[in-house]
C-alpha cells in the first residue's frame, strides 16, 4: 500500500471514529437514536474525507484541492443552521422549552465538531504520510482524547454551590427561602407546592459566575434540564407548575422551584450541578479592571 | 426589533361589583369559593396562571 493510500484511510478511518465518540446519546436523547445519529456520521464521515486528502493533494503540488475546505466550511454551518432550526421547531411542543441559549449552543457545537473531525483526520494523515501508519494512529487517538479534553466545558456545580431550600407562602406569594418567586392564586395549587414542591438555592462562588446566572438562557437551560431527568408535575393547562428561577437582586443569588414527579432531593441537586455552563452566558467580569475593583 | 406582548391578562374574576375593573372580560362571583372556582375553570381552560391581586380580585394572566 503505497505512502497516499494509506494516510487517506487512517484520517478518514480515525475522523469518522471520532466524530462517533464525540456524539454524547446520553439522558438528553439527542442526537435522537438512530436516524440523527446516521446524519450526523454521515457528516462527519464526509468531513473526515475532506481532512484526509487535504495532505496527499497538496504533496502532489494539487494545491487547488485545498479549496475543498473552504465549501467544508459552508457545508457545516448548514449543519448549524439546520439544527438550530430544527430545534427551535420542536422546543414549542416541550412542556419546559430549552429556550434559545441553549439551541444556540448545541447548534454551535455541532458545527464545531465537525471541524474537530477535520483536524484529527488532517493530523492523522499527516502524520501517516510523513512518519509511519501506526504513528499516524496514535497521533489520531491523542487528537481525539485532547478534543474531549479541550472542548468540555464547565457546569453549574463548577461554578456555583448547590443547596436545598425552603418553599413557603407569604399570602399568595410564592418564595424560595428570602427570594420572591411568583404569586399564586389559588389555594389548591399553593397546597401542592407546600406538599410536593422542592427548592434549591445556587449561590454563585464570584463575580464571574453571578453574571453566568443572571443570564435568563442559562436559567432556562436549568429548567429544562431538571424537569427533563426527574420529571415535571404539569401539562400544558397547569401552567402554575413550570419550574421557575428567579434572582435575588441583593446578592445574585438564585432560587429554583420546581414540582417534579420524583420528589427527591439529592437528584435535584445533582441535576442542578450537571447542567452544563451556555457558551453564550459566559462572561469574565474579573478579568477587566473595572469588573475586579467593583468585586470587592 | 420585533416587538410583542408576552404576557396578557386574559380576564379578572371579583366578588365586590362596585370595583369597576373593566379592560378585560370580567367575571362576577357570589362568594369566595366560588370566585376560586371560576378561577380554576378559567385558568385551565385558557392555559393560563390564576393570580391573586389580595383585594378579592384575581386575574387570569398568560405567561
Amino acid at each position: 500500500m503505497n505512502r497516499e493510500i494509506a494516510a487517506i484511510v487512517a484520517g478518514i478511518t480515525l475522523g469518522t471514529v471520532s466524530r462517533y465518540w464525540m456524539m454524547r446519546r446520553d439522558f438528553r436523547q439527542y442526537p435522537s437514536y438512530p436516524h440523527a445519529v446516521v446524519n450526523h456520521l454521515a457528516i462527519g464521515f464526509v468531513a473526515a474525507v475532506l481532512g484526509a486528502v487535504a495532505v496527499p493533494a497538496i504533496a502532489a503540488k494539487e494545491y487547488t484541492a485545498v479549496t475543498f475546505l473552504a465549501l467544508a466550511a459552508t457545508q457545516f454551518r448548514e449543519v448549524r443552521s439546520m439544527e438550530r432550526d430544527m430545534l427551535t421547531a420542536i422546543d414549542k411542543t416541550l412542556l419546559v422549552s430549552r429556550g434559545s441559549d441553549f439551541i444556540e449552543g448545541i447548534a454551535r457545537t455541532f458545527e464545531a465538531r465537525n471541524y474537530l473531525v477535520v483536524f484529527v483526520s488532517l493530523l492523522t494523515s499527516l502524520i501517516t504520510y510523513i512518519v509511519s501508519p501506526v504513528a499516524g494512529i496514535a497521533a489520531g487517538i491523542i487528537a481525539i482524547a485532547s478534543t474531549k479534553y479541550l472542548m468540555g466545558g464547565k457546569v453549574i456545580g463548577d461554578i456555583a454551590v448547590v443547596r436545598p431550600a425552603k418553599v413557603r407562602f407569604e399570602g399568595a406569594n410564592l418564595f424560595v427561602d428570602d427570594i420572591h418567586i411568583m404569586n399564586l392564586g389559588l389555594e389548591q395549587v399553593r397546597k401542592i407546592y407546600e406538599e410536593l414542591g422542592r427548592a434549591v438555592i445556587i449561590e454563585p462562588i464570584d463575580d464571574t459566575a453571578r453574571e453566568i446566572l443572571s443570564n435568563v438562557g442559562q436559567r432556562q437551560a436549568i429548567a429544562h434540564d431538571v424537569a427533563m431527568l426527574l420529571g415535571v408535575r404539569r401539562d400544558v393547562d397547569s401552567a402554575e407548575y413550570t419550574p421557575l428561577l428567579r434572582r435575588k437582586l441583593e446578592t445574585g443569588r438564585v432560587g429554583m422551584v420546581i414540582v417534579p414527579i420524583e420528589p427527591d432531593m439529592k437528584c435535584l441537586i445533582e441535576a442542578v450541578k450537571n447542567v452544563p455552563v451556555l457558551e453564550s452566558t459566559f462572561v469574565k467580569p474579573l478579568k477587566e479592571k473595572a469588573g475586579r475593583c467593583a468585586s470587592d | 426589533m420585533q416587538v410583542s406582548i408576552t404576557k396578557m391578562i386574559l380576564a379578572a374574576v371579583t366578588t365586590s361589583p362596585n370595583r369597576n375593573v373593566s379592560g378585560v372580560p370580567v367575571f362576577y362571583a357570589e362568594t369566595e369559593e366560588e370566585m376560586v372556582e371560576m378561577s380554576v375553570i378559567l385558568s385551565r381552560v385558557l392555559e393560563a396562571v390564576a393570580h391573586d391581586m389580595g383585594n378579592g380580585v384575581y386575574i387570569i394572566v398568560k405567561h
